[in-house]
């Protein structure tokens, strides 16, 4: 694997970098969900629960693009293909102690953490109410400008170690995101000050149109941790039970003050990167299909019929409860108005100044005498 | 009470800070054994341990952004930005991140951060460190910017923006560390953010400055005064919020105003004023307000500054005719 050139010009491989014949993704399910000879890191009741959030996932992206085309809802971007990416790292998490700093692809993490799916709909429909986060709900805003949420999931890690807790945050982003400045200056802080921060990179094959190797001549994204002296690791994106094996891992070394982990989980962005987008243009079509074949809700669903518990009614079971969950939250957010002019004032200070004062004032009374 | 420079009661103020509210964390480049390159953190990484106190690796963005992270975990971060030349670096953090999270998390994330930084010129720096920069952030909603003359005014707006649950920048004058020393109280107090004050009062023209050209104003407010033309100088401390009643109350009295800054012209902070105070006091103005500025030319290498940084001699002269001019 090693290019000669390093060989000749630096010293020996194994003083100088790791050993790239081990590049392999780490996995534990076979494409067709057959789990390899050890002990499944989830339990079954563990699966179930993951897949329902995977199917959930699905449901949800149907319907929000659906919306969409209908003009009910705004430009977003689904999940699709990264179901068991998401999913597989979010179920290793403790929502009361950690926390999730998030980018914008991670639905099923956010919402399992208990941000209220209608809030998540609200959002993306251009309602500020949607950006409301509950008070016991440890994540930050979804982040549209990409990679700055990971320094502040490693000062947010690097706080609650300061301060003696065991909680770790995790920050979701993607492979185009890690060419920004903050990727490679938070790996390097969070190295040095051990923060309790897993650096989750879904390295899904695209910045919208930009492909994997327009981001980086590394041959992974995972080794670029061993410039930083934190520890980086690849997995199979695709497989539930080897993200959340993974992750797991990473979140107890990091609970255990032994720091950082980058996880390179490599996965396919099946869909469009938002509703605005046209993958025709610039999607091979063998590639995608070669990937679909790689379904992640598919394959958790044969390693459920593999241990006997999955069949075509409770499928049909899960996915009416699902429906009917996504159903519920559509409706709140349809019936809940949109925010009237204040909704451009409030949440901007603490003490806000005089001048934006008389200014919520006069916006209230040239939109129709809104309070 | 004891006289201090600048530098002494920004210190004083961390110091009582941190001893005060063990959520307080020092972060930076240099602030820990070397006490920071001007030294307002000299001594407190020895006090409070390198917990508190940290050297952080160079990089503007990460310093700011997790410092972000820090707030969000429980403590309060006070950030010091070498220079505010570099804090281009760390721009996309403070204009997009630190200003807006409260509005993004609709309320649920207060951002108790204070960003430190020296900026401005007049001392013979190398390239890229002296830039006034304020108007880049008096432009970005969600931030509170400050920027004390006098070693009182430090301190005490330092505590009120350590006190604060909005995000402050506060700007330190490079020029003003040691330049001159204040009778400051030992104990901790604070100066209200959004107030300005009135360094000197006056009758013919109101002169508006802050930061390192307070001194300016006051010093050629001081020979104005000796040709008959009595100069208010107004302190603003808080380039936003403006204190807009401060401003529009001496206006009110003078009709004349002098704006003088250090930015250049074009989209500086002046301009704002500018518009405010015609809008404000339209029907006291008996002459055209003047801005006395840099030109809208990039920061030159030190050798140079004193010809790009308005001086004494050029505010003596502008103020002068502006006093005799009419509307």
């Amino acid at each position: 694997m090693l290019g000669a050139p390093w060989k000749s010009a630096f010293m020996s491989e194994s003083r100088f970098l790791p050993n790239f014949e081990s590049i392999a993704p780490f996995s534990r399910l076979s494409d067709s969900g057959i789990l390899d000879s050890g002990e499944s890191p989830m339990s079954d009741e563990a699966v179930l629960e993951a897949l329902r959030y995977m199917m959930l996932t699905r449901v949800f992206d149907d319907k929000a693009t659906s919306m969409q085309r209908q003009g009910r809802f705004g430009t977003f971007s689904s999940v699709r293909g990264q179901e068991a990416s998401v999913v597989g790292a979010a179920t290793a998490l403790d929502p009361v102690k950690d926390w999730i700093v998030p980018q914008y692809r991670e639905f099923p993490a956010l919402i399992r953490h208990g941000y209220p799916i209608e809030n998540f709909a609200l959002y993306f429909m251009g309602n500020p109410k949607g950006g409301t986060i509950p008070p016991n709900v440890n994540m930050l805003p979804m982040q549209i400008s990409l990679a700055a949420q990971i320094p502040q999931a490693t000062g947010l890690a690097w706080g609650l170690k300061m301060q003696g807790g065991d909680g770790v945050a995790i920050t979701f982003f993607g492979d185009g995101a890690s060419s920004e400045g903050d990727f490679h200056e938070s790996l390097n802080l969070a190295g040095i000050v051990k923060a309790p921060v897993i650096f989750f990179l879904q390295n899904n094959g695209w910045a919208i149109s930009t492909p994997r190797e327009n981001q980086t001549a590394a041959r992974s994204f995972a080794e670029r941790a061993i410039g930083y002296g934190v520890e980086g690791v690849i997995v199979d994106g695709n497989d539930l039970l080897a993200v959340h094996e993974v992750t797991a891992r990473a979140v107890a070394k990091a609970r255990a003050g032994n720091g950082p982990t980058l996880i390179e989980s490599v996965t396919y962005r099946t869909g469009a990167h938002n509703t605005a987008d046209d993958p025709s243009r610039y999607v091979d079509q063998q590639e995608l299909e070669k990937w679909q074949q790689k379904d992640p809700v598919e394959r958790v669903k044969n390693y459920l019929r593999s241990r006997g518990i999955w069949n075509e009614n409770l499928e049909l079971e899960l996915l009416d409860s699902c429906a009917a969950q996504i159903d519920a939250a559509m409706e709140i957010a349809r019936n809940t108005p949109l925010a009237t002019s204040e909704a451009l004032f409030d949440h901007v200070y603490a003490e806000p100044p005089q001048r934006m004062l008389d200014q919520k004032h006069d916006w209230a009374i040239r939109n129709g005498g809104d309070r | 009470m004891s006289e201090k420079t600048m530098i002494e009661a920004i210190r004083e103020c961390l110091g009582q800070e941190m001893e005060a509210d063990n959520r307080v964390v020092v972060i930076g480049e240099d602030v820990g054994v070397l006490g920071g390159v001007f030294r307002a953190t000299d001594g407190l990484q020895a006090r409070f341990g390198k917990d508190r106190v940290v050297d952080m690796p160079l990089a503007e963005g990460v310093i700011v952004g997790s410092g972000i992270g820090l707030a969000m975990s429980g403590l309060r971060p006070v950030i010091e930005l070498q220079f505010l030349g570099f804090g281009h670096q760390a721009f996309h953090q403070i204009g997009q991140q630190v200003a807006r999270l409260r509005y993004r998390s609709q309320g649920r994330h207060a951002l108790p951060l204070v960003i430190r930084s020296p900026f401005g010129g007049g001392v013979r720096t190398p390239e890229l460190h002296s830039d006034a920069f304020e108007a880049f952030y008096t432009h970005t909603p969600g931030l509170k910017v400050v920027a004390p003359a006098t070693a009182y005014d430090a301190k005490g707006l330092l505590a009120a923006a350590m006190e604060s649950d909005d995000p402050v920048l506060y700007l330190e004058p490079l020029k003003g560390y040691r330049l001159t020393k204040d009778e400051v109280p030992d104990e901790r107090y604070t100066v209200p953010l959004g107030k300005l004050r009135i360094a000197r009062a006056g009758v013919d023209v109101t002169l508006i400055a802050w930061s390192a050209a307070v001194n300016v104003a006051e010093r050629a407010a001081e020979e104005l005064s000796e040709q008959g033309i009595s100069v208010e100088v107004l302190d603003l401390r808080s380039l936003n919020p403006l204190d807009i009643d401060g401003i529009s109350e001496s206006v009110s009295k003078t009709g004349r105003v002098a704006i003088v800054h250090e930015a250049p012209l074009t989209g500086g902070l002046g301009g704002e004023l500018v518009a405010t105070i015609q809008q404000e006091c339209f029907y006291s103005l008996e002459a055209p307000i003047i801005r006395i500025s840099a030109p809208d030319t990039p920061y030159p290498l030190g050798g140079v500054e004193d010809l790009y940084i308005p001086d004494v001699d050029r505010v003596i002269s502008e103020v002068s005719a502006l006093a005799k001019a009419s509307a």
